[in-house]
């Protein structure tokens, strides 16, 4: 059904509602806009990347680029599975403040589904007590009569001191320029 | 036919601020020695060139205020008016102003109006004010009674659409100084079935203009296709018949001197190209007299980008090639040593489209020095020197930034005004010189000045206030010097617009550390002081060592390499239980382990396991230790902050011929790192500690 309303509504209007595709995590179904999924692609080995926290997997060749890839059970705290062929890492463009885009890939236990989600049904985060960090996100949804969170993955790798530089060079240019 | 010209502004900017350089070059030569025709005519070209784009491209604002900088200039030109330095200054801040114009216009923004209508209102001043010193003006050319009107023939050359000129543009613009009578002559038309060149204008005009306009009005309109097409102006006498006859006979004179230049045109467009060369030689005094073309830099990145493939394709052959049976062996290793002599030409030519001369960041500097030291009240004497460097275009952008800081220190700080220079005994007039030449592997820059130097003393006490250097050490004059690239250092008691904020020499350093480069001070109380500034050739491509440690693959750049050593169980001392030094050749050499500043799981922990790589880092050695030593390649280099972010001791990643990646080791940033993990080490300089903490943060 779910699968039908997402063919159904595919390139329809989008002010009525956005696209997700969804993974799985730890038995968990979470989001993410469809938008920016570029590719999904089967788990390589890839090469470590010195004094990085455990879920910086390490970068992979992406065609010529340099990819860093991100265990997501690991990034929230969920025991870690081994890899196998199966293992699945979704290619994600990932904005930053600047609206400059960078590629990372997520490793997830399997991808799920794609979901049309009226802007209307999403549910804004519940305060989970301050253990948990609700600001990445976006919010919650039901479809049938399951339970989606959806990430909003500009701000979960914003968010992350591990993951950006400790000063962006635009300040340094500035303050050269004084 | 509608064109989007919008396309062509792109290319209008570019050109215009190259000839905004120009002009500037032009009047700060004039400003400083005696006016010369050529240098005039030059800043006259490139003032009329910008105003033409500009009406073009219906810049109104910018072709308006070029007409009248342009004017200034043609008085200039044609000896009504004396270059005085009241008016090559007048005409530099006007240049100034005219860049403003252009920035705005680019960017869609509105410009500074205030301004530009404060410098309009000078330059007008200036053209209104008299000039009594100046020569007489030429005898006029055109006869005293003015004309009723004109009879103008106009034959474009065939190519005249070549060059982006329309001639109902043209026609237009008389059109717009009286009433016209146009006939169009298709006399050159082919005839039918002939050969037709749709691209070629086959069309002349002969118009008749009843309008008592000057002739310089009616030439200015045909100024854009002077020598692109015959064009005869004829006046039209009220009455006088003799007079007719004189202007016709000069006519006639004109258009053989035309016939004439045509021919010689025709003769040989080589030829003409060849003179064009050479007068720009003569023009641009100093500049790049080398032809060039215009390359998208997105272009030339995505060769690059290729050749960089080739490479890894290249370097993967040879991998497979070890694995060929012995029959085939040796054909096959001619082919791919072959493969790897073309690709390494290849990539060399293709690398060398990227080097610029450092000119391009040498010279803003004339004008720089000249404002500043006026400013300052010092009078200083800039000398560059190597201009021709040649360094990679990355670099070269990068570099401006710290350059143009330190110039502005050495002559804030270091330069001191002519009283205490003479009161010194040195000449009141201080130097200061930009010498750019290269070293191994390298690109150096030295900027040195022969003011006070540096002072040790306030820079030491500075330093011990702020907890930069323990009171109870003595450090050395390099390690003193070495505190004011510590952030937020300054010892200037005042705090002027041109520095002394204790913002910018961190920046500097940490600048030229992003380029791979390193920056230091030597500095002689009296004498002045030299900021030495190493950078690498390019950034793109490196000549790589490859090494293991356990099961990782790490690059270190072979030209900080020293050498490569096993490892002497009795030659290693440990200081304060955990640092190890390693005796070479009489030299303590300290040892960083890799597996441990990376933590990974290496072989063995054992030092006489491993393989000491010693490289230099900083100025110093250091010994780096591996699991093995293997192949040395060409690494193409690329960054990890792209998708990810800067990493310490990382200056990059690489693709090897697995396919796999690799870390390329940044092996002043390990020793930093180490420094930062063991900061209570007795062999680190608080001033470093300090800066990395800082950085952190």
């Amino acid at each position: 059904m779910s699968a039908n309303m997402a063919v159904m509504n595919f390139g329809g209007d989008t002010a009525v509602g956005e696209q997700f595709l969804t993974f799985m995590l730890n038995g968990e179904e979470y989001g993410v806009d469809i938008l920016r999924v570029q590719e999904i692609k089967g788990w390589e080995n890839a090469t470590e990347i010195p004094n990085t926290p455990p879920y910086v997997l390490g970068v992979i060749n992406l065609r010529g680029a340099i990819m860093p890839v991100i265990d997501m059970r690991l990034r929230f705290g969920f025991p870690s599975v081994e890899y196998t062929a199966a293992t699945v890492v979704i290619v994600l463009r990932v904005r930053n403040e600047n609206g400059q885009e960078r590629t990372m890939g997520f490793v997830v236990d399997a991808v799920s589904d794609v979901y049309n989600i009226p802007v209307g049904n999403l549910q804004p985060p519940p305060d989970f007590g301050g253990t948990i960090r609700t600001d990445y996100v976006r919010g919650l949804a039901m479809v049938d009569e399951k339970m989606v969170i959806l990430l909003d993955v500009d701000y979960l790798v914003a968010s992350d001191v591990a993951m950006i530089d400790a000063e962006e060079p635009g300040e340094i240019a500035e303050s050269l320029a004084e | 036919m509608s064109v989007d010209i919008s396309q062509f502004h792109q290319v209008y900017f570019e050109e215009s601020f190259e000839g905004l350089d120009a002009m500037e070059s032009g009047l700060l030569a004039l400003s400083s020695g005696e006016p010369d025709m050529e240098t005039i005519n030059v800043i006259f070209r490139a003032a009329h060139s910008i105003k033409g784009g500009a009406g073009t491209f219906g810049f109104r604002d910018i072709s308006d205020f070029t007409h009248v900088m342009e004017t200034l200039l043609d008085e200039m030109r044609s000896g009504k008016r004396l270059v005085t330095p009241a008016a090559v200054d007048l005409l530099l801040r006007s240049t100034d102003q005219l860049g403003g114009l252009l920035t705005a216009a680019r960017d869609k923004v509105e410009p500074d109006a205030e301004a530009i209508a404060e410098a309009l209102t000078e330059l007008q001043a200036m053209l209104n004010e008299a000039q009594p010193d100046a020569p007489a003006p030429a005898a006029p050319t055109t006869p005293a009674a003015a004309p009723a009107g004109w009879r103008i023939r106009f034959a474009p050359q065939a190519h005249l659409f070549m060059t982006g000129n329309d001639p109902a543009r043209l026609l237009r613009e008389l059109t717009a100084l009286g009433s016209c009578t146009i006939n169009c002559d298709l006399s050159q038309l082919p005839e039918a079935g002939a050969e037709f060149d749709p691209e070629a204008c086959y069309i002349a005009w002969d118009i008749e203009l009843s309008a008592p306009v000057e002739e310089s009005a009616v030439r200015e309109v045909f100024e854009w296709v002077d020598g692109d097409a015959e064009i005869l102006i004829q006046s039209v006498m009220p009455s006088a018949a003799a007079l007719a006859a004189a202007s016709a006979a000069q006519a006639e004179a004109e258009q053989l001197a035309e016939d004439r230049r045509q021919s010689d045109r025709r003769a040989g467009d080589r030829r003409a190209g060849d003179r064009r060369q050479s007068d720009r030689r003569e023009g641009a005094a100093g500049a790049s007299s080398s032809s060039s073309i215009r390359v998208d830099i997105g272009k030339v990145d995505a060769l690059i980008n290729m050749i960089g493939q080739l490479v890894i394709t290249q370097s993967m052959l040879l991998d497979l090639g070890q694995e060929i049976t012995p029959e085939k062996t040796i054909k096959l290793r001619e082919g791919l040593a072959q493969l790897e002599r073309n690709t390494r030409d290849l990539q060399e030519s293709i690398m060398n489209i990227r080097m610029m001369p450092i000119s391009f960041s040498f010279n803003r500097f004339p004008r720089l020095v000249r404002d500043l030291s006026s400013k300052l009240g010092k009078e200083v004497q800039l000398k560059l020197a190597g201009e021709e460097t040649e360094v990679d275009k990355t670099v070269l952008e990068k570099i401006g930034d710290p350059l143009v800081h330190l110039v502005r220190n050495a002559l804030d700080h270091g330069l001191e005004t002519p009283e205490v220079r003479e009161a010194c005994g040195k000449s009141a007039v201080g130097t200061l010189s930009l010498n750019a030449y290269h070293e191994g592997g390298s690109v150096v820059i030295d900027i040195s000045d022969d003011g006070a130097g540096l002072n040790r003393e306030r820079i030491l006490a500075k330093a011990r206030e702020r907890g930069i250097i323990d009171a109870h050490v003595h450090p050395t004059d390099a390690q003193v010097y070495d505190c004011i690239f510590a952030p937020g250092f300054s010892t200037a008691a005042v705090v002027s617009d041109v520095s002394g904020r204790g913002v910018g020499m961190d920046v500097v350093r940490r600048n030229i550390r992003d380029l791979g480069g390193t920056v230091d001070v030597h500095s002689t109380p009296g004498q002045g002081a030299t900021f030495r500034i190493r950078l690498p050739l390019t950034l793109a491509i490196l000549d790589g060592q490859l090494v293991r440690v356990g099961a990782n693959v790490y690059i270190i750049s072979l030209v900080s390499i020293i050498e490569s050593l096993q490892v002497e169980s009795a030659n290693v001392q440990t200081v304060s239980g955990s640092t190890e030094l390693y005796s070479l050749r009489s030299e303590y050499i300290p040892v960083l382990r890799l597996y441990d500043l990376f933590d990974v799981q290496p072989d063995s922990t054992e030092l006489s396991e491993g393989l000491l790589v010693v490289v230099e880092a900083m100025g110093k050695k250091v010994a780096l230790l591996v699991d093995e030593l293997l192949a040395q390649q060409q690494v193409v280099v690329k960054s990890l902050q792209t998708n990810f972010r800067n990493v310490d001791g990382i200056s990059g990643a690489t693709i090897l011929g697995t396919g796999s990646v690799a870390m390329i080791l940044d092996v002043n940033g390990l020793v930093r790192l180490s420094r930062e993990r063991y900061a209570d080490l007795p062999l680190v300089p608080n001033s470093f500690r300090m800066a990395q903490q800082e950085t952190i943060q």
